[in-house]
């Protein structure tokens, strides 16, 4: 299961190594009729897990047994496309709280910060690199210190960046709206100003 | 200091700026459609939060709807449900909806403008990538996630932080038969899907300033398909011209002092761009895309360039493909002449203009859905009605159509689709579909000869 709040996570990672990936594949439109946030895990993926008969795509990564993980690895510009949050919500709640990739498009990195989810931008080549350990041994952990950030694996410790105000939401599980209402007076004000 | 057109708009809506964090942002306009807006009134119901000022909300149902007998009940339950939900939430809140069967109802970016909604100098937002549109008057318009709608709803103010400027010139003269269709997919195929991902564009030179007010919103409909937040035209005579007689833009004096404020809005001549790329109008042909991108495009009639990158291979895969291969004489069974890219009363003149006195080939289904409700009574004020059906064109009600494969509008698996559209994402326009974009003209083209011809040589 997902965790609310993001602090250390040690996990073993999903390799998909595949650039350009929008969110029509990771939740197509036909799903997006729902009216709660709940259970778009199931259709993360849709099209690439399932054959249209409901029949799984075995060589989809997916679907082997042997990778799984809180940490999908993803290749560049993860999330293009439309600014369905949907995507975000299908990934949390399949148990994804950390995406790497080495370019994340902006709504989707927004998206996802607002779920609780850290995408973590890495460059080509240390992507490279743990896509190979990732498929060289599907066990393999990759350790994400938030506080620190800091991603560890074997010997390696790479920092990352993050924004400071984000980082401090996802530790301590705040969100924006709050901070948003609690500048009302000071929004009211700006808003007569003008 | 000199400032961007963008930076004027931008730093006159910063209520606060929290050190070392995201700007708090006014937001003038918020748009909200039935797909992106339930879970947002849920989180303010959950929070017992109230609507800040619902007056600056505009509702419209697009994406969901169906395109035919638009009177009766939704037959899907689900897209009936959402639709049910958007209505009640705005009846809650007291939000203005311009529901089915409203005079005013159609794609959410396509109603804005043309009722005169969007404006100069406004920030817009709405829960859609494509509200990049709404840039094309000078104002400062993305998308948004559904926890932003919430937001917004909430407080008329994001948390986020300024974006990068990039300046996209254009000058010189337009080959035959290039739309601003082209234009834009002729941008994303050089700077490719990522090439805008943290910038804000600016279009200028000679060929937008020319630009009609639509041409400037196919373009900048666009700009989110090389990951830009947004694009951005300054505001001229053009723009102001549009204004005029819009039932919600200003008038008489209101709008004369509008305008001079307005004039305001251009970039200043010594202000400096993060980025800056410029483009010679002559190099622009009709542009065709062959891949599951958008930044996959190409001259209609050139060979589809060579490619190893692994994505970039299993993308030709899907198409049914190969490098080297041209598109020209390839069969195609339909044509979809829609979306919030190219359904104004522009782009279905020129597909008119190009049918008349033509029939569609045997084997091609080819749907023309309008963006609005004023477009559709448009199309039969000029007339255009007769035509699309004269030539086998089949004539829908306003809504996003087969852009999507949300509605009942979908292609069917393995079949090619010509489209007018923004994204040939896979599966986008239905499970299994393959989507070739392009301008209207060379969808109508396609129509008629049921393959994809050379439209410049015909």
């Amino acid at each position: 299961m997902s965790n609310k709040k993001i602090n250390i996570i040690d996990s073993s990672a999903v390799p998909i190594p595949i650039e350009n990936i929008d969110t029509d594949q990771i939740i197509p439109a036909r799903f997006l009729k729902a009216t709660s946030k709940l259970n778009f895990g199931e259709n993360l993926f849709r099209d690439w897990r399932f054959k249209s008969n409901n029949k799984i795509y075995n060589d989809f990564i997916l679907n082997n047994p042997l990778f799984n993980g809180n940490i999908l690895l993803a290749g560049a510009n993860f999330g293009c496309g439309s600014s369905r949050e949907h995507a975000a919500w299908a990934i949390k709640d399949y148990g994804f709280d950390v995406v790497i990739s080495s370019f994340f498009a902006d709504i989707f990195k927004m998206n996802a910060l607002n779920n609780n989810i850290l995408p973590i931008q890495v460059n080509d080549e240390l992507l490279k690199y743990l896509f190979d350990e990732v498929f060289k041994n599907p066990k393999i952990k990759i350790k994400i210190d938030l506080p620190e950030q800091i991603l560890i694996i074997n010997d390696k410790s790479i920092k990352f960046d993050v924004d400071n105000y984000k980082k401090m939401c996802l530790i301590n599980g705040y969100d924006d709206i709050d901070y948003l209402i609690s500048k009302k007076d000071l929004i009211k004000d700006f808003i007569k100003d003008q | 200091m000199s400032k961007t057109l963008f930076d004027k708009v931008w730093d006159s809506h910063i209520v606060e700026s929290i050190e070392n964090g995201p700007d708090i942002f006014l937001i003038d306009k918020h748009f909200i459609h039935e797909v992106t807006s339930p879970q947002a009134f849920e989180e303010l119901k959950r929070k017992n939060l109230r609507v800040f000022d619902p007056g600056k909300i505009v509702a419209t149902v697009d994406h969901n709807v169906p395109t035919l007998n638009q009177h009766l009940p939704i037959k899907d339950e689900l897209s009936k449900i959402q639709v049910e939900k958007l209505k009640l939430n705005c009846l809650e809140y007291d939000i203005d909806l311009f529901d089915l069967g409203n005079p005013n109802q159609g794609i959410v970016h396509v109603i804005g403008p043309e009722l005169g909604i969007t404006q100069p100098g406004m920030t817009i937002v709405c829960g859609d990538s494509h509200t990049s549109t709404h840039g094309a008057f000078g104002a400062v318009a993305f998308g948004i996630g559904t926890s932003q709608v919430a937001q917004v709803l909430a407080s008329q103010c994001l948390l986020i932080n300024k974006p990068k400027k990039m300046r996209i010139s254009i000058n010189g003269k337009l080959n035959k038969n290039v739309t601003p269709k082209d234009i834009i997919l002729y941008i994303i195929s050089k700077l490719g899907t990522n090439g805008g991902t943290g910038f804000f564009v600016e279009y200028s030179g000679d060929v937008f300033k020319k630009m009609s007010m639509e041409g400037r919103m196919t373009v900048c409909n666009m700009s989110i398909e090389m990951g830009a937040r947004g694009g951005i035209i300054a505001p001229d005579e053009i723009t102001f011209k549009y204004l005029e007689k819009r039932e919600y833009s200003p008038k008489g004096d209101q709008l004369k002092s509008k305008i001079e404020t307005w004039n305001k809005l251009k970039t200043d001549k010594n202000a400096i761009f993060d980025q800056e790329h410029s483009f010679n109008a002559s190099n622009i042909y009709p542009m065709l895309t062959y891949g599951t991108n958008p930044g996959m495009g190409m001259k209609y009639n050139d060979k589809i360039p060579n490619h190893n990158n692994k994505s970039d291979l299993k993308s030709l895969d899907y198409m049914g493909f190969k490098s080297g291969e041209s598109l020209i004489g390839k069969k195609i069974n339909y044509v979809f002449i829609g979306s919030c890219t190219n359904s104004r009363i522009e782009d279905f003149r020129l597909v008119a203009k190009y049918i008349e006195n033509k029939r569609k080939a045997d084997n091609v289904n080819a749907l023309v859905v309008p963006g609005s409700q004023k477009v559709l009574n448009q199309i039969k004020e000029e007339g255009l009605d007769n035509i699309f059906t004269d030539s086998g064109f089949e004539i829908r009600q306003p809504g996003c159509s087969a852009c999507l494969g949300m509605n009942d509008d979908k292609i069917p698996p393995g079949e090619l689709c010509i489209s007018t559209s923004n994204r040939n994402f896979e599966g986008r326009q239905g499970p299994g579909s393959r989507t070739i974009l392009s301008s209207p003209i060379l969808a109508a083209a396609t129509a008629i000869h049921g393959k994809i011809v050379d439209i410049n040589n015909e």
